[in-house]
């Protein structure tokens, strides 16, 4: 007999590991995905390979180079990132200013941290917001959906239902707001917007897939909503001046995208079920405050990045029932 | 949903390469060897001397202290010596070695075969007979039995739990002893019942057993305040605290003992022992084991007496495979890897699980995702990832104040982790240090 392996137990594994989970959720991306060809055509499949090409790259290099690791671009988590990143992009961005975003979000979002695990800031919202604030022009204008009849640069552009939705607002003008079409903002279909945001079903159907895989749980995407809905809910109904209904919040914008597929990214959220609710909570109502107050019209982005921050505060403070502890009453 | 509350995992249970397999008595060894520490508390003093002549079940050592058992002899034969043993996991301890001559027993131990269903003893006296006859917990803790049966004063017990989980996967001794012994459990059950002077039991049974719950269900049927509870599929759901709280809904307090909440668990291997230490005067001197892996060739479920080395167990089942990685004392997700087969099996021992050298090797460990699976899994509601993590960096005070001592060692942690981090190694050795520091300062107090 050769010599026995002996190591303390468990012997068992779940089979679980970082790269299901994170292909897990790029199958739950690909419906929205698969929209976002079909509505932009040659510019979305530019722009997300590029984004997914140049994360993957720099985070190689980054590993490889900079910080002298072995790369573990094989996790998919980098391929997430730039499949995230594109999401958040209007289709007919410069390849250019898409590798830019792509090098601040792995570059500074995640490898300036120490790679996988360590980052306290989504980054693909790292990259997001930084392209958002360096080339606004840029990012503020979306094409229309033409599918591959559309022209990749120099594009026919519009605003989408949000901006439409600000400018009511500045201007008072409560009108506009009954332009908003919920039913084509909640299936997609000949929207303008980033290339992942179109279709609130789709991205739902990926919600529910990433339930049912145990890959996410409900607490960060049901709060969140939830209390858009609330917050939206308590202007709509007192009558705010030119406040949206709280079904056209959660169906235009990044809500859904960032609800369910941005801030239940596992580095970035809080571990534990109170905490996640608190998390999810604090977007929704910074979401409905941004897009009310702002000077933006939409907030997702930025909602999700600053309760990133009250992470680990979440974490120290919202501690598990512990066993038992029911006990004093 | 009927189980435990928090978290808990789902292994594959791998039940099937033994399960059903009727027990089989395996054959005297030529020379058992007896380890003087076969339970938690203080280790038994021989009473025996280096020549002597034993039969079957006479006394070989007291019990060390009242947390504590006396060890029986499993055989007959003369006392070859008494010296150090080191078994299969580099612990040294006294043993008494035993050179086996024929098969004689102590003449006050009905060996027959049929059911005595009456017990006509008093409380104490079934008390003091369990202490006498070396019973043990045989679900794997190995606490003696007694010490349960004897609430301490203001405790009182209410309900008699019984524990037919057996939620590790590949082991299915208890299940063919259910099935087996049923009776002669049920019989124990009430035995156990008197001596706590309750009227109610509970026993627990996870569904993929579905044979034994219809068989335990029937019988239970016949005797008043006994019944069982089905349970879904859940580890750690043997876990004495998850068992409480799956069956009656109450969760025993950190650091307090089952009694606190008014349950008793036991085991049924444990509960057949009473049944034959109180009715067949036997004292503790076999168990039922198996023996399981997915390459074993004759997988099944062994009667086998302590002292007998696990060599001559796994001839029996075939012999050990070729490409065997890795022999565990136990389960998978509990038990302990051993570095040879020479050991005797003792009280401890529930299985042998032999693993192949495919799944007995670590997976390659990855950053910490933060994905909170090993919060979601622990029964305990602990954050494993902190308490590790804490643990490596040497933090014990933080340890202590994040409940590192509720931590029950059951594994769901790390098999639960898509990094593959070995969670639960560092959350053991910080649990060890805290462990000493607080005994240590208890010390100090006095």
């Amino acid at each position: 007999m050769e010599n026995l392996i002996v190591s303390p137990a468990p012997h068992a594994h779940s089979n679980d590991s970082v790269r299901k989970n994170m292909l897990n959720v790029i199958i739950a991306l690909l419906p929205a995905y698969v929209l976002s060809i079909v509505a932009f055509g040659w510019g979305a499949l530019i722009v997300s390979a590029t984004s997914i090409a140049a994360c993957v790259l720099f985070e190689y290099l980054i590993a490889k180079y900079l910080l002298k690791q072995q790369p573990t671009i094989g996790d998919l988590s980098a391929v997430l990132t730039g499949l995230l990143l594109a999401f958040n992009l209007p289709s007919n961005l410069p390849i250019w200013i898409v590798i830019i975003g792509a090098l601040v979000a792995i570059g500074v979002g995640k490898m300036s941290f120490g790679g996988l695990g360590n980052n306290p800031f989504n980054p693909a919202l790292v990259g997001r917001v930084f392209l958002l604030i360096s080339f606004p022009a840029q990012m503020t204008t979306w094409p229309k959906p033409l599918g591959f009849a559309g022209k990749y640069l120099n594009a026919e552009t519009g605003a989408t239902p949000l901006a439409a939705m600000k400018e009511a607002l500045k201007a008072g003008d409560a009108s506009k707001l009954a332009e908003i079409d919920v039913w084509s903002t909640f299936t997609g279909w000949l929207e303008y917007g980033s290339m992942g945001e179109l279709s609130v079903i789709l991205l739902l159907i990926g919600g529910i897939y990433l339930l049912c895989t145990k890959t996410i749980t409900w607490h960060i995407p049901v709060s969140i909503l939830a209390s858009v809905f609330v917050f939206a809910g308590l202007l709509y109904w007192c009558g705010y001046q030119g406040a949206a209904a709280p079904w056209v919040h959660l169906c235009t914008g990044g809500v859904m995208l960032g609800a369910i597929f941005m801030a239940t990214d596992y580095v970035t959220s809080p571990m534990t079920p109170l905490g996640q609710i608190i998390y999810g909570i604090g977007i929704g109502l910074i979401v409905v405050v941004i897009r009310t107050w702002g000077s933006y019209p939409e907030g997702m982005s930025f909602a999700i990045l600053i309760m990133n921050a009250v992470v680990p505060l979440l974490n120290i403070y919202c501690r598990p029932k512990r066993f038992g502890e029911t006990k004093k009453a | 949903m009927t189980t435990f509350r928090i978290g808990g995992v789902h292994p594959h249970d791998n039940k099937e390469y033994s399960a059903h397999k009727p027990i089989v008595d395996v054959e005297l060894p030529k020379q058992a060897i007896i380890p003087l520490v076969q339970h938690i508390g203080a280790p038994a003093q021989p009473v025996v001397q280096k020549g002597d002549k034993v039969k079957v079940g006479q006394l070989l050592a007291q019990a060390g202290g009242f947390v504590s058992a006396p060890i029986h002899s499993p055989v007959s034969g003369t006392i070859f010596k008494i010296d150090r043993a080191v078994d299969a996991w580099g612990m040294a301890m006294q043993a008494i070695y035993i050179n086996v001559e024929g098969d004689e027993w102590d003449e006050s131990i009905d060996r027959s075969e049929k059911l005595v269903p009456d017990c006509k003893l008093e409380p104490k006296e079934i008390i003091s007979k369990i202490q006498n006859a070396g019973i043990v917990g045989l679900g794997g803790a190995c606490f003696p039995t007694h010490v349960k049966l004897m609430p301490p004063p203001g405790k009182t017990a209410e309900v008699l739990i019984v524990n037919g989980v057996e939620c590790e996967p590949y082991l299915t001794c208890d299940h063919q002893l259910m099935l087996e012994h049923g009776e002669e459990i049920m019989v124990g059950i009430k035995i156990l019942m008197k001596a706590l002077g309750i009227s109610k039991a509970i026993i627990g049974i996870e569904k993929n057993k579905p044979d034994a719950i219809q068989h335990m269900q029937e019988l239970a049927s016949k005797t008043m305040g006994v019944s069982v509870m089905p349970l879904d599929l859940r580890y750690p759901q043997g876990g004495e605290k998850q068992l409480i709280d799956a069956c009656i809904k109450r969760q025993v307090p950190s650091g307090a003992l089952p009694i606190e909440v008014g349950a008793v668990v036991d085991n049924v291997a444990t509960i057949y022992a009473v049944y034959e230490a109180v009715q067949k005067n036997k004292p503790l001197i076999d168990r039922v084991i198996t023996i399981a892996g997915k390459k074993v060739a004759k997988p099944g479920n062994f009667r086998v007496r302590f002292g007998t080395p696990l060599s001559q167990v796994l001839e029996l089942a075939g012999g050990i495979p070729a490409d065997t990685g890795k022999i565990i004392g136990g389960g998978p997700m509990m038990g302990r890897a051993m570095s040879n087969v020479d050991m005797p099996t003792n009280k401890r021992v529930s299985g042998v699980l032999l693993m192949p050298k495919e799944e007995s090797v670590r997976k390659e460990v990855q950053n910490c995702i933060r994905c909170a699976k090993c919060v979601q899994a622990c029964p305990m509601g602990l954050e494993p990832y902190l308490l590790s993590k804490q643990s490596e960096n040497q933090m014990w005070d933080a340890m202590e104040q994040h409940s590192i001592m509720d931590c029950i060692e059951c594994g769901c942690c790390q098999f639960t982790c898509p990094s593959n981090r070995p969670l639960l190694d560092y959350i053991r050795m910080g649990k060890a240090k805290v462990g000493g520091i607080l005994r240590a300062r208890a010390a100090q107090k006095k």
